[in-house]
């Protein structure tokens, strides 16, 4: 059974210039432990999308089933990493990590071996008790990822998580992520507007075009993991396939 | 350390030089208009040491205590729920915003009129002058949500009582302390103006005492003493606003 099922997905948002269609008929599978980046330039609706998947907002029409199921509401084994970190400043990095867990009521024993495990897991020991204004952005995203996997979630929804870092750090933390991912088994979405960060960490590219955001085709990324970053960017597939992204935006454009 | 010691000591020696400047102008001058800083010592250790002083700082303390709390009970939760309830805050808020904008002196005789001459009449006035400060910040705080970290709350399945807690209380927390520091300022302008108005007592009377026999060093005395009590209260503030709210704080910061 797919781990994500959605038909038909339609989203409209009232403007002053009348209603806009973010999202028109969107229909697609994940199956499970896949990997699936959304891929598209700025205002084709794949932050919507996303939010729609975890609903933070209300569709106007189509399905969405999680294993199966039909949901409606915000779901304790989805979990989110947000594209502005969306750390509370008023918690230092061992509590915002822990902030699901406590939501949920865990055992204090429990949540600090969690949250310790999961500071390791992505590189800040340490830094427990700092508060997010005293790190870096790449930091604060390290932890914003560390409390989306403390809460084990069966899905992983990625906004642009690495969007507002410098290049290097981004690269590492791409690499960070996908060695993360080798671990701990999610099914993950991860939206993108980087053609190379799709190809590096999708299994396959969901490829969107904006105004209405429609998809315009599903991609498989055929290169086997582990993946190595810089070999990934000039393998003659990843190559081809960035080619053919290209084109196909451009494309797009034109019209 | 090195830029510090110089700010304190031009700071030092502004302070020397106009005591001394004082000094020197005010003995020249008639003592029934004006006075100069030994005579202000001079009177402030006879004051003491006869006990009055004290006993009178007491009784405007007692008024100021009182008042702040009242201002405190009544300003945050009702700021809490204006903001929570639309209909009740666009009931309300023309008057409260009217109220807020007339000098609060002007209402001192009405509350004489019906609260008396007693400690009860001036703890009211107190009140008025500081709850509105206090209320408004209270009620700006709680709707001046971040809404990225709601966002956040409801991905992660956050309850209403979780979401005060981790949420709302603490991004209102400046808002209301920066509220109190404003009250402050004018709960000791309401302590003082009240106590000319209503009974003998506090260092308001003490003023309005001494201006009357015209001896002007002591009228200095209560004077020097509500400076000094509004640079520590204030200055208490800044500090628990320091240590509650250290994100606020933003320097050396690396975002």
């Amino acid at each position: 059974m797919a781990k994500i099922t959605v038909r038909h997905l339609t989203k409209t948002y009232n403007s002053n210039t009348g209603k806009v269609t973010a999202l028109e008929d969107i229909s697609f599978e994940v199956q499970p432990y896949e990997s699936l980046c959304i891929l598209g330039p700025s205002g084709c609706g794949k932050t919507t999308l996303l939010r729609l998947l975890d609903c933070l907002i209300a569709r106007d029409h189509g399905e969405i089933l999680l294993d199966g199921e039909p949901v409606t509401l915000p779901r304790s084994d989805v979990a989110m990493v947000f594209q502005h970190f969306g750390l509370f400043p008023w918690k230092n990095l061992e509590q915002n990590i822990a902030y699901g867990l406590t939501l949920r009521g865990c055992p204090r024993e429990e949540i600090t071996q969690t949250v310790q495990r999961y500071i390791g897991l992505v590189g800040l020991k340490g830094f427990e008790r700092s508060y997010p204004y005293q790190l870096s952005g790449g930091m604060q995203q390290r932890a914003g990822l560390a409390r989306a996997l403390a809460v084990n979630p069966s899905l992983l929804l990625m906004d642009e998580p690495f969007g507002s870092l410098d290049a290097q750090t981004r690269e590492t933390l791409q690499e960070e992520l996908s060695r993360i991912l080798a671990h701990e088994r999610k099914t993950v979405l991860f939206v993108t507007h980087s053609i190379d960060e799709a190809i590096y960490l999708g299994d396959r590219i969901l490829l969107m075009t904006p105004r209405p955001g429609r998809i315009r085709e599903i991609l498989p990324v055929e290169i086997a993991r582990p993946r190595d970053i810089s070999r990934v960017r000039s393998d003659p597939r990843s190559v081809r396939l960035r080619a053919y992204i290209w084109d196909q935006l451009k494309e797009r454009a034109a019209n | 350390m090195k830029n510090s010691s110089y700010s304190w000591g031009i700071r030092f020696l502004s302070l020397v030089v106009v005591l001394t400047v004082w000094e020197i102008y005010g003995r020249s001058v008639n003592p029934i208009l004006f006075t100069y800083p030994t005579a202000i010592a001079r009177a402030f250790v006879e004051l003491v040491s006869g006990g009055e002083l004290q006993r009178f700082l007491l009784q405007s303390l007692e008024v100021f205590v009182y008042g702040f709390a009242l201002a405190v009970a009544v300003g945050i939760p009702l700021g809490i729920l204006l903001a929570r309830s639309k209909t009740l805050s666009l009931a309300l808020e023309p008057y409260l915003h009217a109220i807020y904008s007339t000098p609060t002196v002007a209402f001192i005789p009405l509350i004489v009129l019906w609260f008396g001459f007693q400690v009860f009449a001036k703890v009211v006035i107190v009140f008025l002058f500081m709850v509105f400060p206090i209320l408004l910040n209270t009620h700006q705080g709680v709707k001046n949500l971040n809404q990225d970290l709601l966002e956040v709350a409801r991905s992660f399945c956050s309850n209403e009582r979780r979401l005060w807690l981790d949420l709302i209380m603490p991004s209102a927390l400046p808002f209301i302390l920066a509220g109190i520091n404003l009250a402050i300022g004018r709960g000791l302008v309401g302590m003082v103006v009240a106590e000319f108005f209503t009974s003998v007592a506090g260092l308001g009377y003490m003023i309005v005492q001494y201006a009357n026999s015209f001896d002007t060093a002591k009228l200095f005395v209560p004077i020097v003493v509500l400076m000094v009590l509004g640079v520590i209260l204030i200055g208490l503030v800044k500090v628990i606003e320091r240590k509650a709210a250290p994100w606020q704080n933003r320097e050396g910061s690396e975002v």
